[in-house]
């Protein structure tokens, strides 16, 4: 009747570590930390380049400097909530607030396709300039290129940014112990959803908007509070697991999240169970997670529930001494799972 | 989540978990068919729930899994070829074929585009008329209506330049062939709800009476499939070779009678080969003869070259019940999610990545 043959089978071998770059490589998941490992670190490799922190500090006469850098290229270029010109803001000036430290000043450099609207680019700086000015933070520096129409897709954005840290803090991915709590300043999933939802190539309408915002004072809040904070993150692409696994791998510790305690919008969660997204791996760039001493967890909490940008700020978890996997998950029906790294993009499901 | 949250109940999976042990007399070994319903077993954890003796193995239900490596050869063939836009779900890009994927087609040149429904495929046919617009169309009965009314609109639209590279499936043959097997051990299944939905449930009675075995159409929340299995141990436990439907919301006896319709007016059965199975008679959908103008194969005439074929992934087993993910000795060591060996790995819905995914080292 046929050839079936349970003994038989039919998988092909794959070609092995792709020779080219593939979109995965960007995703903040699996692959683009082996890319980094391979390849940045390899090439580049330095000790405070290897502490993979998202930004890096470095003591200069006494003082202590983050310094941090970020490429925005996300599409399209103006969504509900934001556009790449804020975004860049928020998303530099964040990453030197999970450091510890305030803003002192921002450079911008534009890639810009040729024949790229003029009123888009306005409509950009506009925004980039409100962004810059309610963090308090001027743009110094700046660089233009365009490049021919075909070599980049409409206009990539590059932020640095420099900070000065707070004295008394000593925040670090490698700090994490068992005991400590781990805190999130609200929702996830928002950004990615929205800008899925703008994109409009799921076909659905979501009523989502981005939480991209600069998330130095909700750090400062926090840190007033609890100064001892191991380390702050911002889960940007690769979500809140990615996060998770960076920390847990760094400070070599396992991470133990409870799924009914993790805020999420009805329509992220709603949008992610249509599509099949794991809400735990979408983008968010306005977002803290917070890994604090577990006897300062209720103090840091309401720290972050004061402030405007951490009402919905939950505790979601704890760290424990290392088990067999970096981050679990204890689902609402009292079973566990394994939050894995995202092997790839995050994709859409068929049926 | 409103509609959502019932189905998700602490309280009441627990209970179900009791009536299940409590009617459990002796082991069974049951299969869900479905990979959306593998994943939400192993998401929620819910065979932690059940008693020892309840075994669950997982099905062929897996769209990504089951698509031969020779269409998915002839779908990165396409994507190389100049002037051609090749358009598919977003799962598809990382099966491996005989040389590489979709991913590597792309990055290599090849202009492939991830695309949520076929109909988006023929807007883009629409917009863009200085290219060929090639949609990989794979899936079971719940995605063949979809690419039919593509097929539909594309001739109301007038476009000559749409076309289908079609890999669709049809379940219950497979389970046919499973159930013919000598190795079977499967006692009892959850049908799937989704391609009950669109195609009914009578074929599966038809199924239940010439092998003597149960079945219960289930959904995909944690409860929907605690309340199956119970019904279907229920079944068992009385000797009943019945079909029972737990997905009433949705699921009906003779199915979507439009969709249905739909799929009849573009396709007709062939036999197919199924990745890691074989050949499945009457087990796949192709065009009908008056829609051949949009058929990417004898448009292009594409020579997907040898397909290659390796031993060391034990997926066919896997697919057929025969095997657990964790039993293959690839699994998660020389296969992983990035680097699979075969497509239960790959895709969102495989039972192999649903293992991987939420089980520590998968036991």
């Amino acid at each position: 009747m046929s050839d079936a043959d349970p003994l038989k089978f039919s998988c092909p071998v794959p070609t092995g570590e792709p020779d080219r770059i593939l979109l995965g490589h960007g995703s903040g998941g699996r692959l683009s930390r082996r890319l980094l490992e391979t390849v940045f670190l390899a090439g580049l490799g330095n000790p405070i380049l290897a502490r993979l922190e998202d930004q890096a500090t470095l003591e200069v006469n006494g003082l202590r400097l983050a310094f941090t850098t970020d490429s925005f290229v996300v599409k399209p270029l103006f969504f509900p909530g934001g556009d790449i010109g804020s975004l860049a803001v928020h998303g530099t000036v964040n990453d030197l607030a999970v450091g510890g430290a305030q803003p002192l000043a921002l450079s911008a450099a534009f890639v810009i396709e040729e024949g790229f609207p003029r009123n888009d680019l306005v409509r950009v700086v506009a925004s980039m300039r409100r962004a810059a000015a309610a963090v308090a933070v001027p743009v110094v520096p700046g660089d233009t290129k365009v490049v021919e129409r075909g070599a980049a897709d409409g206009l990539f954005v590059n932020t640095s940014g420099l900070g000065l840290v707070r004295e008394g803090t000593d925040l670090s991915a490698a700090r994490a112990r068992p005991g400590d709590a781990v805190l999130v300043s609200g929702t996830i999933g928002d950004h990615g959803i929205a800008v899925l939802a703008a994109r409009d190539e799921l076909g659905f309408g979501a009523d989502v908007t981005s939480d991209s915002a600069p998330l130095h004072g909700l750090a400062s809040a926090l840190l007033e509070r609890c100064p001892d904070a191991r380390c702050l993150r911002d889960p940007t692409r690769g979500g809140l697991a990615s996060t998770l696994h960076e920390i847990a791998d760094s400070s070599g510790v396992t991470v133990e999240l409870d799924e009914e305690a993790i805020p999420i919008r009805p329509p992220v969660e709603a949008a992610c169970e249509l599509y099949g997204l794991d809400p735990l791996y979408v983008a968010n760039e306005g977002k803290l997670v917070a890994i604090v001493p577990g006897e300062r967890a209720e103090a840091a909490l309401a720290a972050l529930r004061a402030h405007p940008l951490g009402r919905d700020a939950a505790r979601i978890g704890r760290v424990v001494p290392r088990a067999e996997v970096p981050v679990v998950l204890r689902t609402r029906l009292g079973t566990t799972r394994v939050v894995e790294m995202l092997a790839g993009e995050q994709l859409p499901r068929i049926c | 989540m409103k509609y959502v949250a019932e189905y998700r109940d602490a309280g009441l999976a627990r209970a179900v978990a009791r009536r299940i042990a409590a009617r459990c007399t002796r082991p069974w070994t049951v299969m869900e068919i479905c990979g959306g319903q593998t994943h939400t077993i192993l998401r929620y954890g819910l065979d932690q729930l059940l008693p020892p003796s309840l075994s669950l193995v997982h099905g062929p239900g897996c769209p990504v899994c089951v698509t031969p490596v020779d269409t998915l050869d002839a779908a990165m063939a396409l994507a190389r070829r100049p002037g051609v836009i090749l358009t598919t779900f977003g799962d598809m890009l990382r099966v491996p074929g005989s040389r590489g994927n979709l991913y590597g087609a792309r990055a290599e040149g090849g202009d492939v585009r991830v695309v949520a429904s076929p109909l988006e495929a023929v807007a883009l046919a629409r917009r863009r008329p200085d290219r060929n617009v090639v949609f990989l169309a794979v899936g079971f009965e719940t995605t063949a209506p979809a690419t039919a009314l593509a097929v539909l609109r594309a001739r109301e639209l007038g476009l000559d330049n749409f076309f289908l590279l079609v890999g669709h499936v049809l379940v219950p043959p497979a389970i046919r062939l499973l159930l013919s097997s000598p190795a079977n051990r499967v006692q009892g299944f959850i049908a799937p709800g989704h391609v009950c939905t669109v195609a009914g449930y009578r074929d599966y009675e038809r199924l239940a009476e010439d092998f003597g075995v149960p079945f219960v159409v289930g959904g995909f929340e944690p409860l929907d499939l605690m309340q199956a299995l119970a019904m279907l141990v229920e079944l068992l436990e009385e000797g009943r070779a019945e079909v029972r439907n737990e997905y009433r919301r949705s699921a009906r006896r003779d199915g979507n009678r439009r969709a249905k319709e739909l799929v009849a007016e573009v396709f007709e059965v062939c036999d197919r080969r199924w990745r890691g199975i074989g050949a499945i008679p009457r087990s796949g959908l192709r065009l009908r003869p008056r829609w051949e103008k949009f058929d990417a194969a004898r448009r292009f005439e594409v020579d997907p070259g040898d397909a290659a074929e390796e031993a060391e992934c034990r997926s066919a087993e896997v697919l057929q019940g025969l095997r657990r993910p964790t039993e293959c000795p690839a699994f998660g060591t020389r296969c992983t999610p990035e680097h699979p060996l075969g497509a239960p790995m790959v895709s969102g819905e495989g039972a192999c990545a649903a293992y991987y995914r939420y089980r520590a080292g998968g036991a």
